[in-house]
């Protein structure tokens, strides 16, 4: 029983030797396939990522050739069933992938994270079994693209208050007007999940639901947000339903409340925990690697002691946040974790990597200010996934409510 | 088409490392290891003729102790088959130890293509493709850089100094492989799941007997610092008279 157990769970490879540059050896708590998983992302990220991502910063577009390649190589949605076209892999090896993606470009990662965890999984969770078949093979592959639409203009960190309504017709189909913000793929995407309220008078939000929308009905429209000095390699958009008529099968059916879009944030969070660790990895790497080069005073930068120190911070930070992450994933895995354990993997996890970031791009000295290296880069995308899946203080009232039974969200 | 691709566990060489105490390998702890490059190219040429005919094998083996089953899987993730491991304790130092072992498994496996990399990244010596070959009599091609397979007869190019040559040799036959003939694929989440579940066979290795025995392996001495004579035209004089007396080199 207890070998089998070993062998089926993941007490990996406890006697795996440590890797250079894995302290703690995290790899001996990783399974086979989850450490080859991981390599095979790194490896994609390190040919196909890191050599145009810095263009695409700068020129502030999405490499959207990587799409079908993701795609193919089974990056999207990878957690979910097999049965539905996907790799049936477990939440760590997720995770990893999100970490791997991440230490390329939070806007990659972005993407990933949209389309597995804010599409394809309210299609799973809360789909139709048609509406499974129908999209999520399509959308694993990479050729149908999905946005994600919750946040409003005046509506981002209460989403209870949206504005947006979709009312029922006669014949059973759909009538959405209002808008939406902030979308990453909003103007890539083939179909959005948008999230409406299907009652007057509903301040609670108890009346959300979610619908499948093809970008390409009429009265759908899509705006690029311009201006953005965070998340520059990702399709931030607006939305803008001006009388848009669904079929009676676009709705979620198993949707209801705003519990369900929730789900879906609970699940990207998770993976947005892992993905900020990558970006602290990708800062990390390149601060040590920099240090130990640069010359100052006749000696390596690396061999000063406040260099030395922020190196430690760096690294110590790291470890706490992957077995964070790691603990989640096998909770998750478990059938055991919650949306408040979530709020602090997250919270943690990016704060520290908005922190990493930060000075690893000091260390650089001049050279950390350019679009060649990669801290800045990711020192400006962090600012992004700080601020969404939840602020950093909405994940703070979540936890103090958690602590203390007491809500502060209104005051 | 049943095709065989011998494939070797190396460190991966982008890291510094350092040699063992017994100074007769690498120290392989904080290392990361890999399939030999030459070899990765062979395995997905291997990959695309059997995708591009539509039928066929491809089986990769690998020599070495128990930790040689991480390479054997990943080539599996890529798509092969199926694998064989020839359980040894260690690599031997001499090819032909090697091929022996090699060669013993191969010989009644009905391989029509035997594929080598060129030479492994890590020892270099090149010789494994050849002396299997030998062993097994039959025609060896190698450093391959394309390959085709058609009724029952290949085609190869080679790279020379400046031009390159194409050759024709029937079947079965070894060949080992240079780069530019293909780029690995990266091995697919799902390819990852499935390669769980095909077949790894061990079997101990037949090795050959050793004709020599590795002494020692260093690393070459550290470059001492340079001089500097002093700065622009003054210094000119000064550094051509050590460099003709001190350097010898003028
Ligand atoms: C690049 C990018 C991509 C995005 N992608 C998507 C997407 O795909 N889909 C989607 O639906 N949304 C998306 N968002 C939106 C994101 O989720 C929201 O921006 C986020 O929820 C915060 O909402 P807000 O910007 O309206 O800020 P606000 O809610 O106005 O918050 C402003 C400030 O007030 C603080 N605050 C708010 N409430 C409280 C309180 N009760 N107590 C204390 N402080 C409070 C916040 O922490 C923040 O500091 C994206 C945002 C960005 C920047």
């Amino acid at each position: 029983m207890a070998t089998e157990l070993q062998t089926e769970t993941h007490l990996a490879s406890p006697a795996l030797k440590p890797r250079e540059g894995d302290l703690f050896n995290i790899d001996a708590a990783l399974t086979e396939e989850e450490r080859a998983i991981r390599d095979s992302v790194r490896a994609f990220v390190d040919e196909k990522v890191l050599p145009i991502i810095g263009d695409c910063y700068v020129q502030g577009l999405f490499p959207k050739e990587l799409i079908a390649e993701m795609g193919e190589l089974g990056f999207l949605g990878a957690n979910l069933p097999e049965e539905y076209g996907c790799a049936g892999l477990s939440s760590v090896a997720y995770g990893l992938i999100n970490q791997e993606l991440e230490r390329g470009d939070s806007g990659i990662r972005s993407f990933a994270s949209v389309q597995g965890s804010l599409v394809m999984y309210p299609v799973f969770a809360f789909g139709s079994e048609e509406q499974k078949k129908h999209y999520l093979p399509k959308m694993a592959k990479g050729e149908v693209i999905g946005c994600f639409g919750l946040t409003e203009p005046d509506y981002g960190s209460n989403p209870a208050g949206m504005i947006t309504r979709a009312r029922e017709q006669a014949d059973g189909s759909w009538i959405i007007n209002g808008g939406k913000m902030w979308i990453t793929n909003g103007s890539t995407a083939h179909v959005a999940i948008v999230w409406a309220k299907t009652l007057d008078g509903d301040e609670t939000g108890a009346s959300i639901r979610g619908f499948i929308v093809p970008t390409a009905t009429k009265g759908f429209s899509s705006k690029d947000q311009k201006g953005k000095l965070s998340l520059r390699a990702s399709d931030t958009s607006e939305l803008v339903f001006d009388n848009v008529h669904v079929p009676a099968d676009a709705i979620l059916p198993k949707s209801g409340g705003l519990k369900s879009p929730l789900m879906c944030l609970t699940q990207a969070r998770y993976g947005i925990s892992w993905g900020a660790v990558g970006a602290a990895i990708a800062c990390y790497e390149e601060a040590l690697s920099y240090g130990k080069n640069r010359v100052m005073f006749g000696r390596p930068i690396a061999g000063f002691q406040i260099q030395q120190q922020r190196l430690a911070d760096m690294l110590t930070e790291i470890v706490k946040a992957q077995l964070v992450s790691l603990h989640l994933g096998r909770m998750k895995d478990a059938g055991t974790f919650t949306p408040q354990q979530v709020s602090l993997a997250k919270r943690n996890n990016v704060n520290i990597a908005t922190n990493i970031a930060r000075e690893a791009r000091r260390m650089l000295g001049a050279v950390g200010i350019l679009a060649e290296y990669h801290s800045m880069r990711h020192m400006a995308n962090l600012e992004s996934v700080y601020t969404y899946e939840g602020t950093h203080d909405v994940h703070s009232l979540i936890l103090g409510q958690a602590e203390t039974g007491l809500s502060a969200f209104n005051g | 088409m049943k095709i065989a691709v011998c494939i070797k566990r190396v460190p991966d060489m982008d890291v510094r490392f350092k040699i063992a105490p017994d100074a007769k390998g690498v120290d392989e702890s904080g290392l990361k290891f890999d399939i030999s490059d030459f070899d990765g190219y062979a395995v997905e040429a291997a990959l695309q003729m059997k995708e591009k005919l539509g039928v066929g094998e491809v089986v990769t083996i690998a020599l070495g102790p128990d930790s040689v089953q991480e390479i054997l899987r990943k080539a599996m993730s890529m798509g092969v088959d199926r694998s064989v491991q020839l359980k040894a304790d260690a690599v031997p130092a001499d090819s032909y130890a090697i091929a022996t072992a090699l060669a013993a498994e191969l010989q009644g496996g009905g391989y029509d293509l035997i594929m080598f990399g060129r030479m492994s990244i890590d020892t270099a010596h090149g010789a494994t493709g050849a002396m299997v070959a030998e062993l097994l009599g039959l025609p060896c091609v190698t450093a391959c850089s394309r390959l085709e397979i058609a009724d029952g007869k290949g085609t190869a190019r080679r790279e020379l100094e400046g031009a390159y040559e194409t050759l024709t040799f029937p079947l079965p036959a070894v060949v080992t492989i240079d780069e530019g003939i293909a780029r690995p694929r990266y091995p697919s989440l799902k390819g990852i799941m499935a390669a769980k579940k095909k077949p790894l066979d061990t079997k101990p290795a037949q090795l050959g007997a050793t004709a020599f025995t590795l002494d020692t392996m260093a690393l070459p001495p550290e470059r001492a610092a340079g001089r500097i004579i002093g700065e622009g035209v003054a210094a000119v004089p000064e550094l051509v008279r050590l460099l003709k007396e001190e350097a010898k080199v003028l």
